[in-house]
């Protein structure tokens, strides 16, 4: 039995790629309906396919995520911010699938024709209705902001659990060898000090070593790799 | 787990990342820095110009639908690779409007007639033109567009713009005095039939090769010219130029010859003001056919926008910048009237009346 301390490798390159073609799309975006000089036709031509790359990756991760086990949260975080932290990553998964489709779905409905280049367009997945890309064009814009929000206070309360709680949530997307997470199985865990560079005060470790961590974790986190 | 009191410049050094992003994405917005124009900007100009009508395109306001079918003789295959111009026969719709944000303006104006097309290859690839009746475009870029619309607002008192502002203007843009020089003497069509439509901005033209071409188009009609008497305009009925249409439709269909226009390496690309020397090789690749119209209500027209710049693969932009200008603007004004409901057209109230 072992359990994973951090994401799934696939999930990891999959989180820093997305976060890189999600942030480049919502600039792409926001920059898209600012002008009407060339940019405008350059970036509507680089709009589409990025948003159904995004799709694609989106959907694969979800399968990925739903299909491996994901880090706890530290035990000693609050009921309401574990949920907050459940609910925000319901939201940026929804995000990532819903935004792409409602363009895809808006499109439709506006009649335009969903070319991604290379000679591939998309068939619609709506029937044309200008009422219906009236409110999907609405809500394409109000997603987008809404998306825009949650990632600067994902991007913010990761800072936080890596730089000012040192709880280890932010090196389980990272890479390399981690100090916070040493591989299981590990036999216990022993109180650390935190390194000198980031805070000088000893904190515990997020595992304490009296407690073992799976008895510790809530049922619904227990993240028992079945293999 | 007791967290230690976060030293001031861990916190700034962890807000600087959110922030950073905020400022990007407010320079990319264009919030901050130079004043950017945009599509909305473009519809906001044009709403300015014409006053409020919601639910109604911002520009080219009064239309109406019509079907048919463009028939590809196959000699536009040696300049593109776009099935359209295969030899055969594709399914076309489109509309006819007159210029202006009024959708129930009176059709007596010295304006723009315009045809917008939507050709759909066997496969669905569709390609969409917005044609105006005369050869060259009072501008050459969006921002002088926009000046031109605020310029030309027509004053309640006369009806008319206010001659110190249009004065002050044109000084400024010897291009719009030498388009409205050509409309003055130029005949106005009596019918939307007999018009002459041209493609407005150049476009590529990729062969199966790969070469490009730059190109620009028009739709010569077989339809006999006859000229309206720009003397008695005022004194045409409110819809004269649609009313006439749908009867000539009942006679019968109507039929233009789509010619395209190479450009010579003179000839300059990014100027929609300027014609080509007319005796520019040109090239014959089909005949639309128009066999119906009806009003925007029962059409197909209404709910799509004719955005130029979708085209099929074998046709692409060109430099001109009212292309990207035209999609972006195109784009608001279609943003904005899907958000309102459509409106009765100036046709479809006319039909309901009984005339």
């Amino acid at each position: 039995m072992t359990m994973r301390m951090r994401f799934h490798l696939t999930i990891r390159l999959l989180h820093w790629t997305m976060a890189f073609l999600i942030i480049a799309m919502l600039f792409v975006g926001i920059g898209m309906v600012s002008t009407a000089g060339p940019a405008y036709a350059q970036l509507l031509t680089l709009h589409r396919p990025l948003g159904i790359a995004i799709l694609l990756l989106a959907c694969v991760r979800l399968a990925i995520r739903l299909a491996t086990l994901a880090p706890p949260l530290p035990d000693d975080l609050p009921r309401a911010q574990k949920l907050a932290a459940k609910g925000s990553h319901l939201l940026l998964y929804l995000a990532m699938i819903g935004m792409p489709l409602i363009g895809w779905a808006m499109l439709s409905a506006g009649g335009y024709p969903v070319t991604l280049g290379l000679g591939l367009t998309l068939p619609p997945i709506l029937p044309q209705n200008l009422g219906a890309f009236g409110m999907l064009r609405q809500a394409h814009t109000i997603a987008a902001v809404a998306l825009f929000g949650l990632i600067l206070g994902h991007l913010t309360i990761a800072l936080v659990h890596g730089f000012i709680r040192h709880d280890g949530v932010l090196s389980t997307m990272a890479f390399g060898p981690s100090a916070d997470h040493p591989q299981f199985p590990a036999p216990t865990i022993l109180p650390r000090l935190e390194p000198a560079s980031t805070d000088s005060i000893p904190i515990e470790h997020s595992f304490p070593a009296e407690t073992d961590p799976a008895i510790r974790l809530d049922p619904s986190e227990r993240q028992i790799d079945p293999t | 787990m007791p967290v230690s009191r976060p030293r001031p410049s861990t916190v700034a050094a962890i807000l600087a990342a959110p922030a950073a992003l905020l400022i990007g994405f407010a320079l990319a917005g264009g919030w901050v820095g130079t004043p950017r124009l945009s599509g909305g900007g473009i519809a906001d100009a044009l709403e300015y110009n014409a006053g409020p009508h919601p639910g109604y395109r911002r520009a080219h306001a009064k239309g109406l639908c019509f079907t048919g079918r463009f028939d590809a003789n196959g000699a536009g295959t040696a300049l593109s690779r776009a099935r359209i111009f295969a030899k055969g026969s594709y399914s076309a719709t489109g509309r006819f409007s007159t210029g202006g944000g009024n959708p129930f303006a009176t059709d007596g104006r010295n304006v723009f007639h315009a045809m917008a097309l939507q050709i759909t290859a066997p496969d669905g690839e569709i390609w969409r033109l917005a044609m105006d009746h005369v050869p060259i475009f009072p501008v050459a870029t969006p921002q002088a567009f926009v000046e031109l619309q605020r310029a030309t607002k027509p004053d309640p008192a006369t009806g008319k713009p206010v001659p110190a502002i249009m004065k002050a203007y044109l000084a400024r843009h010897p291009e719009t005095k030498a388009y409205q020089d050509y409309i003055t003497a130029a005949p106005l069509p009596d019918s939307f039939a007999n018009g002459t439509y041209y493609s407005i901005n150049a476009f590529r033209f990729i062969d199966s090769a790969g070469a490009t071409r730059t190109v620009r188009w028009s739709f010569v009609p077989e339809a006999t010219f006859g000229a309206l008497d720009k003397t008695k305009l005022a004194r045409l009925p409110a819809d004269h130029l649609f009313d006439e249409l749908l009867h000539r439709l009942a006679r019968g269909s109507v039929r233009w010859r789509m010619r395209v226009t190479l450009a010579s390496p003179l000839d300059r690309t990014n100027d929609a003001t300027v014609q080509w020397p007319s005796d520019r090789r040109t090239i014959e690749v089909g005949v639309l056919n128009i066999d119906r119209a009806g009003p925007e209500e029962q059409g197909a027209c209404r709910d799509i926008t004719f955005d130029p710049t979708i085209l099929p693969r074998g046709i692409a932009l060109s430099d001109d910048p009212l292309l990207a200008a035209r999609s972006a603007a195109y784009a608001a004004s279609f943003r904005r009237r899907a958000a309102e409901a459509p409106g009765p057209s100036a046709i479809g109230k006319a039909l309901a009346r009984g005339e």
